[in-house]
């Protein structure tokens, strides 16, 4: 009878860890109701330069960033090749509005994200991409 | 007969339908509605508190640069109006996300009188979505005290 290693259980234990970078209040609520209900956990931050003070301090490890373009302080381009730079390896994916043009998003892509997603965002969005 | 409970459900699938067909809301409303559980039972009325809350707040602010006559800023009204777009996307609310692409247009081109118009518009529009899902929810409301089980309804 095969039995599962000690690594395999701790994967299937281990929640999708996500880090929620939005500087609207009801973007938050609802992206974080979502990673809950795909059985993730979340943190979140309220706008870019928040995201780039948890890597510096934290030391922080996340599986999934979901990143919000238009943000004060530092946008989402911004923070995303920041992170990059910062040798950030997490899945980074670029939340748009659909006002945003290719030449935009394109931009934003070209900063380093994995992917890019149109708001509103829904589970059946983003568990394609982290499947 | 039908019962108290059972009048109450059709009322509330009639009403959540006519919601959804008047175009008041949107498959974003339907979303929200998937993500509420016995963990969150209010999840939705949350969120869309916040939503009017935030309606009022960046109305008022359209409001007070569109007062400055003769020395509009155009791009804070825009600035405003994209966050509402946003705001009204996340949630279903679909005629007031509808106003809102209107209104951007008129910001674009400094349209003075366009932007008054859809001001008024959005302010209208979003007041009568907020007594309509009030009344949404009361009805949810009152088939939990009756003793029943709020209906999924397929739109």
């Amino acid at each position: 009878m095969a039995t599962k290693s000690m690594g395999d259980i701790e994967k299937i234990k281990k929640k999708l860890n996500v880090l929620i970078v939005d500087d609207d209040p009801l973007n938050l609520i609802i992206h974080e109701k979502i990673i809950k209900a795909i059985g993730g956990i979340s943190q979140t931050a309220n706008n870019g330069e928040e995201a780039v003070i948890i890597h510096r301090d934290g030391g922080s490890s996340f599986d999934l960033i979901l990143m919000d373009k238009e943000m004060p302080e530092r946008d989402g381009v911004s923070t995303t090749k920041k992170l990059r730079e910062m040798e950030v390896k997490s899945m980074i994916v670029g939340v748009t509005s659909l006002a945003d043009n290719e030449e935009e998003r394109r931009a934003f892509m070209e900063a380093g994200l994995n992917h890019c997603l149109a708001k509103p965002l829904t589970k059946d969005k983003i568990i394609p991409l982290i499947n | 007969m039908d019962t108290l409970v059972s009048q109450l459900q059709r009322q509330f699938r009639d009403y959540t339908i006519s919601l959804y067909h008047q175009g008041f809301l949107d498959d974003q409303f339907t979303e929200l509605k998937k993500l509420q559980d016995e963990c969150s039972p209010d999840f939705v009325a949350e969120v869309v508190s916040l939503f009017f809350e935030d309606c009022e707040k960046l109305i008022g602010n359209m409001a007070r640069a569109l007062d400055q006559t003769g020395n509009v800023d155009f791009s804070l009204v825009g600035s405003s109006v994209h966050q509402l777009k946003g705001s009204s996307s996340s949630v279903g609310a679909k005629r007031v996300k509808g106003l809102c692409v209107t209104f951007k247009e008129c910001c674009d081109s400094q349209n003075f009188e366009g932007c008054v118009r859809c001001l008024q518009q959005v302010d209208i529009e979003y007041k009568s979505l907020k007594a309509k899902l009030q009344d949404l929810f009361s009805l949810e409301q009152q088939i939990v005290q009756a003793g029943g089980r709020i209906p999924q309804v397929d739109i």
